[in-house]
C-alpha cells in the first residue's frame, strides 16, 4: 500500500510519511474545522459567552444528525452536554474548538460504553446465540463468521440453519460454514423450535461449545414472526441474543432495536458493514435505546472480517475523525517488531534489497485487501478522489509480486546487475513486459533515493510513523 | 395493489400521525412550527441539508402566498414534495424500441435486489409482458438457488451458470436468449456491493459494456435498488454507483417498515435520479410503481 501511495506523491518530492500527516489533516475536516471557524469569528470579539458555546453545540448536533444519530438520541446528548460545554474549561481555554471536541468525544465515548465487550463465556454447553434482525442486516453473513472467529480462537460452535423462509438461506449457509470449515446444522424447512431442538441434542452430542442460530429476518413490526422469535427464546435459552444492524441505517434505527429489545431482551449488538463509508449514527442510537453492549463489528466480505467492537474508537468515526487506531491495530498485528527494526536500520543505511521489498509487500497483504485497509484512513472518504488515482488495483501488486519472484536470489539482492537480457528473462517469467519490469526497478531506486532523505530525519518522528505502516 | 401500500403504510402512521395532526392545527405559525417539520423531517431520513432546502423554499411559498395558519400551509408543503419528485423523467420503466428491454438492477448488500427482481418480473408478467432473468450474482453464496426458487414462483425462465464465474458471461448468454426468444423483458441481477469498493464497481462497468456491445442501446435500465431504512448513506450510494454507470432509477424496498426512506428526496435533488418503483411488503405482488402523491402522503401519514 505504502508503495502506491508514495508512487502518487514522489512526484511532489514527498515522503511517505508525510501523507499521514496530510491524510490527519482532512480527518478534522468535519466537525473540528467548523468548530474552529465558529470560535474563530467569536474570538473576534473576546470574551466567549455561554450563547457562543450554544452556536457550537448547534455544529455538534448537525455533525450527529448527519451521522444518522437518531434526532431525539441527539436532542438527549447536546442537552447533556450543554453544561459541561458551558464551563470554564471551555469558556477560559485558548483553543475552546479543541475543548469542545475533547469533551463531545469524552461523552459519545461514555454513551458508546468505554470497555470493549466480549461474548459471554459457556458455562454449561452447549448454549446457543441467537442472531436476529431486519432483512439484509447482515445476520447469515454474521453468523458464518462469529464460528469462524470462535473456531479461531480454540472453540467448536455449530451453526445452525433456522431461517426457513427466505429462498436459499439454508444453502447460503451450508456454503459459508463450509468455507469457514464448521459444522451446518439444518433440519430443512420444519418449524425453527423442532429444529433448534434437534440441534440442541447434536451440540450435546458432538462436543459443540457455542451454538450460533441464524433467524429469519423480519421487520420488528410483524406480529406473527415477533411471536416466533419470542418462543424460540424460550426453548434455546439463549446465552446470547444479538441484535444484527446495519451500520447504514438511518433514523429508523431506534425503532428496530426497541422493537427487538422490548420483545426479546437483547444481550448485545452485532453491526455489520462497516466497511463502506457511512458514519455509523446507527451505532449510538442502538446503543442509547437498549443500553445493550456493541459485541461485534462487520468490516468486510471475508469470513475473517468480523472484528471485536471497540466504542472509544466508533466515537471518532461518527464525528468524522476516521479509524486510525484499528488501522494502527492491523498493522500491528502483522508486523514483526524485530524485523520492522532491521528494515529500518537498513533503509538508513540503503542496504534494502527487492527481497525486503517483496517481504514488506507481502507484510501488507496480510492485512487485508488494500480498499478495506484505505477505508480506514481517517477522512479516506473525503480524500476519496486523489485516492482513487492511486488505483488500489490488486493486480498491481500481484504484478510486482511476480516481477520479484522471477528474479535470482542474486539479482533481488544487487538490481544493478540486472542487464537487458536478464529483464527480458524476468519478463517472461512473471509474464510481464520488459517496460513492467523497467518501471518496477525504476521506482525501486527512486523509492532508494526517497528514504535517504528519510533517513536524515529526526529519528522520534520516524519511529512513531514505523507504527503506522511496516513499509518505509 | 392500492390496498397493499396503505396497508403497508398504516403500520407507518403510528406516533408519526399524531404529530403531523399537531403541526398543522388552526394556529398561527410560528417560529418552533419549523422546527418541528424540520424533526418530522429529519426523522423520515430526509437528510439533513435537503430538510434545510426543502423548509426555506417553504417558508419562501408560504410568503408569497401570504399564508399564515398551520393547517392552510400543509398542502403547500405537499405540493412542493410532489414537484420534488416528479421531475420530468416518467416514472415507470422505459421500453426499448424493439424487445427486449433490458435491465441492470444494481446496488449495496443487503437492500434486497434478488428479492427485488423477482416481483419487477411477477409485475411485467402480470402486464403480459414475457420475462427472463439473469442469475448475474455468482458471488454471494446461495444467490443463484435465491433467484432461482423465485424464477420459479413468478414463473419466469432463468438464464445461470455456476457459482464463482464471470456475471458478464451469464449476462451476455441470457441477453442472446433473450434475443433469441424474443422476450419483452430481460433482467440481470448483480452482486451486492458497497459504493465505496472501486474494484467491484469495475466489474458492474463492465457488465454494462458487455450489455451495451452485444445488444446496442442496452441496457435500457440501470436500477439503483435503495433500502428504506438507509440514512444519509443512501446519497453517497447513489453518488458513486451513478459515477461507475448511468443509473436511470431507483427501486425503493422495504417500505412496509416504520421507515420512512426520505432519503430518495436527498438523492432526488442532489443527483436527479427518480424513484421508479417501491417495495411494500415481502411477498411476490408487493412492489409497484412509484406515485409521488402517495410517497409523499406516506411521509405525513
Amino acid at each position: 500500500m505504502l508503495n502506491l501511495l508514495w508512487k502518487a506523491d514522489h512526484k511532489r518530492g514527498v515522503y511517505p510519511g508525510e501523507h499521514d500527516a496530510r491524510v490527519l489533516n482532512l480527518l478534522f475536516k468535519g466537525l473540528s474545522e467548523k468548530l474552529q471557524d465558529t470560535f474563530q469569528k467569536l474570538k473576534r470579539k473576546g470574551r466567549l459567552t455561554e450563547k457562543d458555546v450554544e452556536l457550537a453545540l448547534r455544529e455538534v448536533r448537525l455533525a450527529l444528525l448527519e451521522a444518522d444519530v437518531n434526532y431525539k438520541v441527539v436532542k438527549d446528548f447536546t442537552s447533556a452536554l450543554k453544561e459541561r460545554a458551558a464551563g470554564a474549561e471551555v469558556l477560559e481555554s485558548l483553543t475552546p474548538a479543541q475543548q469542545v471536541i475533547k469533551i463531545v468525544n469524552e461523552e459519545l465515548v461514555r454513551m458508546m460504553g468505554e470497555k470493549q465487550s466480549k461474548l459471554a463465556p459457556v458455562d454449561n454447553p452447549p448454549r446457543f446465540i441467537m442472531m436476529v434482525g431486519l432483512q439484509g442486516s447482515g445476520k447469515t453473513t454474521s453468523a458464518a463468521k462469529m464460528a469462524h472467529y470462535l473456531k479461531k480462537h480454540g472453540h467448536k460452535p455449530l451453526l445452525v440453519a433456522a431461517d426457513i423462509y427466505r429462498p436459499a438461506a439454508i444453502d447460503q449457509l451450508q456454503t459459508l460454514g463450509r468455507d469457514a470449515g464448521v459444522a451446518v446444522f439444518s433440519g430443512g424447512k420444519e418449524d425453527p423450535e423442532e429444529i433448534a431442538g434437534r440441534a440442541a441434542k447434536l451440540a450435546e452430542k458432538e462436543g459443540h461449545d457455542y451454538v450460533i442460530l441464524d433467524t429469519a429476518g423480519r421487520l420488528h413490526i410483524d406480529e406473527a414472526l415477533m411471536e416466533e422469535l419470542h418462543r424460540l427464546r424460550q426453548k434455546v435459552k439463549p446465552l446470547e441474543i444479538l441484535l444484527v444492524v446495519d451500520a447504514m441505517t438511518g433514523q429508523d434505527a431506534v425503532n428496530v432495536a426497541q422493537s427487538f429489545h422490548e420483545r426479546l431482551g437483547l444481550t448485545g449488538i452485532v453491526l455489520t458493514k462497516l466497511d463502506g463509508d457511512t458514519r455509523g449514527g446507527a451505532a449510538l442510537s442502538v446503543k442509547a435505546v437498549t443500553g445493550c453492549p456493541i459485541k461485534f463489528a462487520g468490516l468486510g466480505e471475508r469470513l475473517d472480517s468480523l472484528e471485536p467492537f471497540h466504542p472509544d474508537r466508533m466515537a471518532s468515526r461518527i464525528l468524522g475523525m476516521g479509524d486510525v487506531l484499528s488501522l494502527i491495530d492491523k498493522a500491528q498485528s502483522v508486523v514483526d517488531e524485530k524485523k520492522s527494526r532491521e528494515m529500518e536500520k537498513k533503509l538508513r543505511s540503503q542496504t534494502i534489497t527487492l527481497e525486503d521489498f517483496l517481504e514488506q509487500l507481502q507484510q501488507v497483504r496480510q492485512m487485508g485487501p488494500l480498499d478495506e485497509l484505505i477505508q480506514m484512513i481517517p477522512g479516506a472518504q473525503k480524500a476519496g478522489k486523489q485516492l482513487k488515482n492511486l488505483s488500489l488495483d490488486e493486480s498491481q501488486l500481484n504484478q510486482v509480486e511476480a516481477i520479484i519472484n522471477s528474479m535470482t536470489r542474486e539479482e533481488r539482492q544487487k538490481p544493478e546487475i540486472i542487464n537487458s537480457s536478464r529483464r527480458k528473462r524476468i519478463a517472461m517469467g512473471s509474464g510481464t513486459t520488459v517496460q513492467d519490469v523497467n518501471k518496477l526497478l525504476k521506482q525501486f531506486e527512486q523509492m532508494k533515493k526517497v528514504f535517504k532523505q528519510f533517513g536524515a530525519m529526526d529519528k522520534g518522528k520516524a519511529k512513531k510513523m514505523g507504527k503506522m505502516f511496516p513499509f518505509h | 395493489m392500492l390496498e397493499q401500500f396503505v396497508k403497508g403504510l398504516n403500520k407507518t402512521r403510528g406516533a408519526f400521525k399524531s404529530r403531523l395532526e399537531g403541526l398543522f392545527t388552526r394556529s398561527e405559525i410560528s417560529p418552533d412550527f419549523f422546527e418541528e417539520l424540520e424533526e418530522i423531517l429529519i426523522s423520515a431520513d430526509v437528510g439533513l441539508g435537503t430538510t434545510l432546502e426543502i423548509i426555506e423554499l417553504f417558508r419562501e411559498r408560504l410568503k408569497e402566498e401570504k399564508i399564515k395558519l398551520r393547517d392552510e400551509a400543509q398542502d403547500i408543503l405537499k405540493a412542493l414534495l410532489v414537484e420534488m419528485m416528479e421531475g420530468e423523467a416518467a416514472s415507470g420503466l422505459v421500453s426499448a424500441p424493439s424487445p427486449p428491454t433490458v435491465c441492470l438492477v444494481v446496488g449495496v448488500n443487503g437492500v434486497g435486489k434478488t428479492t427485488a427482481i423477482a416481483k419487477m418480473a411477477h409485475l411485467l408478467k402480470n402486464e403480459g409482458r414475457e420475462v427472463l432473468l439473469a442469475a448475474g450474482d455468482t458471488f454471494r453464496a446461495a444467490a443463484i438457488e435465491q433467484l432461482e426458487e423465485w424464477a420459479k414462483t413468478v414463473g419466469a425462465d432463468l438464464v445461470k451458470h455456476q457459482a464463482g464465474g464471470d456475471p458478464s458471461a451469464v449476462m451476455y448468454d441470457a441477453l442472446n436468449a433473450a434475443v433469441a426468444r424474443k422476450v419483452d423483458y430481460l433482467i440481470c441481477d448483480t452482486a451486492g456491493r458497497l459504493h465505496t469498493k472501486a474494484n467491484l464497481l469495475e466489474e458492474i462497468k463492465k457488465n454494462y459494456r458487455v450489455l451495451g456491445r452485444a445488444l446496442e442501446g442496452s441496457p435500457h435500465e440501470v436500477l439503483l435498488v435503495l433500502d428504506a431504512t438507509t440514512g444519509h448513506n443512501g446519497i453517497a450510494q447513489a453518488r458513486y454507483f451513478q459515477e461507475a454507470v448511468p443509473i436511470s432509477g431507483i427501486i425503493l424496498t422495504k417500505l412496509d417498515g416504520t421507515a420512512r426512506g426520505g432519503v430518495v428526496i436527498a438523492v432526488k435533488q442532489q443527483t436527479g435520479i427518480p424513484v421508479k418503483m417501491v417495495g411494500v411488503g415481502e411477498k411476490k405482488e408487493d412492489l409497484e410503481y412509484f406515485d409521488p402523491h402517495k410517497f409523499v402522503e406516506a411521509l405525513f401519514l
